[in-house]
């Protein structure tokens, strides 16, 4: 077992290197697609008409750019829920995220994401958390490769 | 031709805690400081603030609206470098800006998206790699 060495926010330094595995299989659906273009402004018809985006190529309505966030967030989850990760997640501010694209998501995928704790530096009273969620499809094929960089305030932060 | 610093869109959207609401449904993002002003001030914040990848989706979409096809985007990343306060009642305004930060040899484009609250930078680094839009 890790054993937590102090830090200004509580946040383990000893899980860096560690991963954890996918929990769920997650089904795209085209509601969703809509729903979170819909919230980002990301108007384009890809993202609600099924024949458009057949009509560009798509196998069905595709994602938005961010959409991966989505099963990024949750599969992250896994960690910031882990008790050893001593993350207060009431303390957390979102730092930094980067996403890379292997290939977009469209409706009817399944994805799944195992979440690697890439970095976990301290800077007075700060802790900045680095995850990287690798998001595969049902063949275990990569789809999206989603980094996120929180930032937890200590005490006085 | 295409050439850094060259302007390719502007665009400008308005974010209020309806719209929060709407974002944490779609995405999952319950965190109470976007939607909860007493949450928010207990652990020390100024008020609601916006989803940082609200700010960013915004930027993302009207990236991909130029560009046509959001299968173009290889890679999208940033920095959230100030928060997005947003006031109840009333909006905030976010101007997005994109423009060419570098030419690659394999022809795709680094775009460089702004986007600004009042004048000032609430994203930093936000870089794309893109193909670029059929015709250019």
């Amino acid at each position: 077992m890790n054993t937590a060495t102090p830090t200004p926010t509580g946040a383990n330094d000893a899980l860096v290197g560690s991963s954890y595995p996918a929990r769920e299989r997650y089904e795209v659906s085209a509601a969703k697609i809509a729903e979170f273009a819909e919230a980002t402004g990301a108007a384009s018809v890809l993202h609600v008409d099924r024949d458009a985006a057949r009509g560009a190529g798509y196998r069905d309505v595709v994602a938005p750019p961010t959409f991966a966030v989505v099963i990024a967030q949750r599969a992250e989850a896994a960690y910031l829920e882990d008790p050893a990760s001593g993350v207060d997640f009431s303390r957390v501010v979102h730092a930094e995220e980067s996403f890379r694209t292997h290939r977009p998501i469209c409706a009817g995928d399944v994805l799944s994401a195992e979440v690697h704790v890439d970095a976990v530096t301290h800077r007075g009273t700060i802790s900045m958390v680095t995850t990287r969620a690798e998001i595969t499809d049902a063949r275990g094929r990569p789809v999206s490769t989603v980094v996120s960089t929180l930032a937890v305030r200590g005490e006085g932060a | 031709m295409t050439a850094p610093g060259e302007i390719l869109f502007e665009s400008t959207a308005t974010v209020d805690r309806a719209r929060l609401v709407r974002y944490a449904g779609a995405s999952g993002d319950f965190n109470p400081i976007h939607w909860n002003e007493r949450f928010a001030r207990e652990v020390g914040l100024d008020g609601v603030i916006a989803h940082g990848m609200l700010t960013m989706g915004i930027a993302a979409a009207a990236l991909e609206e130029w560009l046509g096809d959001p299968g173009r985007i290889r890679s999208l990343g940033t920095r959230f470098s100030r928060p997005v306060p947003v006031p109840d009642p009333g909006e905030v305004a976010l101007t997005v800006t994109g423009k060419v930060g570098a030419v690659h040899d394999d022809g795709t484009l680094r775009v460089d998206l702004g986007v600004t609250v009042d004048g000032r930078a609430v994203l930093a680094k936000c870089q794309a790699v893109v193909e670029p839009p059929v015709g250019r």
